[in-house]
């Protein structure tokens, strides 16, 4: 069988990290870090993946793009690549997009792509859940949690992926900042969308025992256990994210990818609810936002569900949150906690301690939550 | 004059027998037979009737077995030739399967069960005429009692999970008893105290509370004070857990329980790096197991049977399953009149010969020689603690620079980011030295783990041999990843495909299940 594999290398993805700029997006900043004396090393670290799967050369057809989005890397490495387009350059987000789309049209079955979180984001606006994507590391931003923890780690599920094994798809969240926020010294990621990527062996998991039937399984257990905790009369804020898409799929209930909706005893009362539509609501029903967790980072509130603000937050009284994810989520927090920014340090305090995380029926984590912002008054004080 | 025999390489030259061997059920000839049964003689006949008739129509087969039908001599092959293709405590280095314990099971105690005055032993024999075994199982609960601290022992039970079990359905009968049996729906467990005790819990019917551990890798226990109260029927925990770290705080643990009303169950299948130091009611718990084919020396047994021992406080005796042995002057006896009993837990009172070999295993050691085993243990985990720490890409998580108890969880996470070569590929390599190798325990927490446990029965020329492998396998992960990543290349099989075994529509656990999912 072989397998045919997409390439897609962001050259100037990392640029402006080491020279302090807090990432790369745009042809300004772009142009400031060479100025700076910055080195793009997009493609040593597309060749550092790509060497992992030379060996699985003779089941693998590797379709890219020209010059140094691609073919350069694949040829690197000792492979032979097939061009489906020649960008200009220097390239822009625009060429990510393209690239993306056309690797797909050409039949790629799998997408390998070489950047950071802006990247990511421009591969998840132009295909989507199409493809399965694996994000190679070599940006500044690494909010989003579709890479791999290193480039060779990233060949080796592809080189496994390469000799016919099937391999797990996650549905993994896009986050990425605003550039000109960090410079100003905010962070702010928000979720642009889901792509899915296949469970990628060794952040945690050596055996391969995650295999699609088992992690299918696992969301499943903890959409049916948010389902169980569910009572009659009450509204449930019902979050994004692919958990949240599998409490409605039980529901038998059509939920928005990005937004919030609302459902009371199994019926969709609120569709893709707006911040001022949920305190509408909570203010006169007793409600209670589902939530899981948002990217790598371990974000609950304040990240991609902004419209479950402090304001909503704090009308839902002393039980606000249903917080729903399967145990290998909080697993790979490698023991950080979860996290709440909603803006409001005392409504973030408020939900600081230890939460109950429901990981299926009957089953549960007791999991530690922290609110960055009152931390970073208290090391004021 | 060079030696007449070559010096051995540094590590061993190894491979391992392949000989492509088909299933059982596929070497069958019709007709053919391993034993002619002897026709029962007329006068048994006579006396004892149609035995047949007696059996509930639910259990008689309406079709013969498809038993394999083969030759003694054809039979006596086909299971050695399995046997040379298997690593295992008796052939290699086995340190490899930590949290299992797999040490030395003295081979003269498989002489002394096959005494005809055991084998030839019936369960449903008259008390009178099996004073011997019943003495045997009264000590051997004595012996643990006094090993765990507790009041009683009960060793019905052929496993470390059915010991669980067995735990779990005392603690619910305790409640019960007390009138609480609704009000207490919750345990409580932590994510390294094995798997087991949470799954016993949620089959027994109560909501699992699994806590993870805090920054260094210790238990959290302000995690468990905000999880227990008023609905919390038990604390049910591992120490040391897998990760090898015990836990300093175990008494507050226990006390935490207890003031709420709750119960505290101590796993103790491993006990190995514990044994005369430390005991489970010290620390105030409530109830404990072991696992004898753990700690005390009986075989594993591929499987099974092993042997569990649940053992308790005064307070929890009344619901210990039944029938137990009571002593009566020099007299022993089975009381099976206990109205409080959780009832059977195991066909009879346990997996007799398992009981026997523990129990001389425990009386050749004595009080001094099983704190010798743990201090041993202990030792010896801690030297190869240090050899594999000086491996580049190999780390001991948590606890940064602490001893551990009896096992280390590893990782090889740092070697993975630099060369994509997993814990995984790590270990089958290393089988192309004879070596075996586990990762982790559900769920995977350490990244790229691997828990090695070398018990007492290790040398330290061995120890030095299992590190000599992996330094090696690492090495060849850096510069030679090739050859880790299509290994194994001297063992029986290649690679083993786990979609199969993880997808219920695809595993087939027996011949009748493989001919249905796979047809011909």
């Amino acid at each position: 069988m072989v397998r045919t594999l997409g390439v897609l290398v962001n050259p100037v993805a990392g640029v402006g990290g080491p020279v302090g700029l807090k990432g790369s997006d745009g042809a300004d900043v772009q142009s400031e870090a060479v100025s700076r004396g910055a080195v793009a090393l997009a493609g040593d670290r597309a060749r550092a993946a790509i060497a992992a799967i030379a060996q699985h050369a003779a089941s693998l057809r590797v379709l890219t793009v020209d010059g140094p989005m691609g073919a350069d890397a694949v040829r690197a490495a000792g492979l032979t690549p097939s061009s489906v387009l020649s960008p200009g350059f220097p390239t822009s987000a625009a060429d990510t997009a393209a690239a993306a789309r056309a690797l797909r049209d050409a039949g790629a079955e799998l997408i390998l792509f070489v950047g950071g979180d802006g990247t990511a984001r421009d591969v998840a606006a132009a295909i989507g859940r199409t493809v399965p994507v694996l994000g190679v590391p070599a940006g500044v931003k690494m909010y989003s949690a579709c890479f791999a923890v290193s480039p060779a780690a990233a060949g080796s599920v592809v080189a496994r992926w390469a000799t016919g094994q099937s391999i797990p798809l996650e549905e993994r969240e896009v986050l990425d900042v605003d550039e000109q926020q960090i410079r100003q010294g905010r962070a702010e990621p928000r979720l642009h969308g889901f792509v899915d990527v296949p469970a990628v062996a060794g952040r945690t998991q050596a055996r391969k025992s995650a295999t699609p039937a088992s992690e299918r399984a696992a969301v499943a257990a903890a959409a049916a256990g948010a389902i169980a905790a569910f009572r009659p009369g009450v509204s449930y804020l019902l979050g994004p994210g692919g958990t949240m898409r599998e409490v409605g799929r039980r529901l038998g209930v059509a939920t928005t990818p990005l937004g919030v909706d609302v459902v009371r005893d199994g019926v969709v009362v609120l569709a893709d609810a707006s911040e001022r539509e949920l305190l509408d609501l909570v203010r006169v029903a007793r409600a209670q936002a589902v939530v899981t967790v948002i990217g790598g980072q371990g974000f609950l509130l304040g990240r991609g569900n902004q419209q479950l603000s402090a304001a909503v937050v704090s009308a839902l009284g002393d039980d606000p949150l249903l917080v729903v994810a399967t145990e290998q989520k909080l697993i790979d927090l490698g023991g950080r906690p979860l996290l709440v920014d909603t803006g409001e340090a005392a409504v973030d305090r408020a939900l600081a301690g230890y939460i109950r995380v429901i990981t299926g029926v009957r089953t549960s984590a007791l999991y530690p939550v922290h609110s960055p912002e009152n931390e970073r008054e208290h090391s004021c004080v | 004059m060079s030696l007449p025999v070559a010096p051995k390489p540094a590590l061993r030259r190894f491979h391992q027998a392949r000989w492509d061997e088909p299933i059982i059920f596929e070497l069958s000839t019709p007709g053919e037979r391993g034993v002619l049964v002897s026709a029962v003689e007329p006068g048994v006949r006579a006396v004892v009737g149609d035995v047949v008739a007696d059996l509930p129509a639910a259990l008689r087969r309406p079709t013969r077995p498809a038993l394999p039908e083969m030759g003694q001599m054809r039979v006596l092959k086909h299971y050695l030739r399995l046997s040379q293709e298997n690593l295992g405590a008796d052939l290699n280095v086995d340190v490899g399967q930590g949290t299992c314990t797999m040490k030395y099971a003295p081979k003269v105690n498989d002489q002394l069960i096959g005494t005809p005055a055991l084998t030839a032993l019936h369960p449903l024999q008259d008390e009178a005429d099996v004073q011997g075994i019943l003495d045997i199982i009264w000590r051997t609960e004595q012996m643990l009692a006094e090993i765990s601290g507790m009041h009683r022992v009960s060793l019905h039970t052929s496993g470390g999970s059915a010991a669980i079990w067995t735990n779990i359905s005392m603690i619910r009968a305790y409640h019960a008893a007390n009138g609480e049996a609704e009000q207490r729906d919750e345990v409580i467990t932590t994510i390294f105290s094995h798997p087991s005790n949470a799954a016993a819990a949620k089959a027994a019917g109560y909501t699992v509370i699994t806590l993870h551990p805090d920054a260094d890798g210790y238990p959290d226990l302000a995690a468990l004070k905000a999880a227990v109260g008023p609905r919390t029927a038990a604390i049910m925990i591992t120490n040391p857990e897998d990760t090898g770290i015990f836990n300093p705080h175990v008494k507050d643990w226990v006390d935490a329980a207890h003031a709420v009303g709750a119960l505290a169950s101590y796993d103790q299948a491993n006990a190995n790096g514990i044994l005369g130091i430390t005991r489970a009611r010290d620390a105030g718990f409530d109830v404990c197991h072991f696992n004898l084919h753990k700690t005390f020396g009986t075989p594993h047994a591929c499987g099974g049977p092993g042997a569990g021992a649940s053992a308790v406080s005064e307070e929890l005796a009344p619901f210990l399953p039944g029938p137990v042995v009571e002593r009566d002057g020099d007299r022993f006896f089975l009381d099976a009149d206990r109205p409080q009993s959780i009832g059977k837990v195991g066909p009879f009172y346990g997996v007799i010969p398992n009981i026997v070999r523990a129990y001389s295993w425990i009386m050749a050691l004595g009080a001094d020689g099983l704190r010798t085993v743990a201090e041993i243990a202990v030792l010896n985990n801690n030297y190869l603690l240090s050899k594999v720490l000086e491996i580049d890409g190999a780390s001991a998580p948590y606890a940064t620079g602490r001893r551990r108890i009896e096992q280390v969880r590893y990782s090889w996470q740092e070697l993975f980011e630099d060369t994509g070569i997993s814990s995984e590929e790590i270990g089958v390599r290393a089988s192309d030295w004879g070596m075996h190798y586990w990762t982790s325990h559900h769920p995977y927490i350490v990244p790229q783990p691997f828990t090695l446990e070398p018990t007492e029965s290790y040398s330290k020329a061995e120890l030095d041999e299992y590190a000599a492998v992996l330094a090696e396998v690492a090495r060849e992960a850096r510069e030679d990843p090739d050859t880790v990543r299509t290994a194994p290349h001297n063992q029986s099989v290649h690679h083993t495909h786990h979609d199969d075994l993880d997808d219920p529509d695809r595993w087939a656990i027996t011949w009748r299940a493989y001919r249905r999912k796979y047809p011909v």
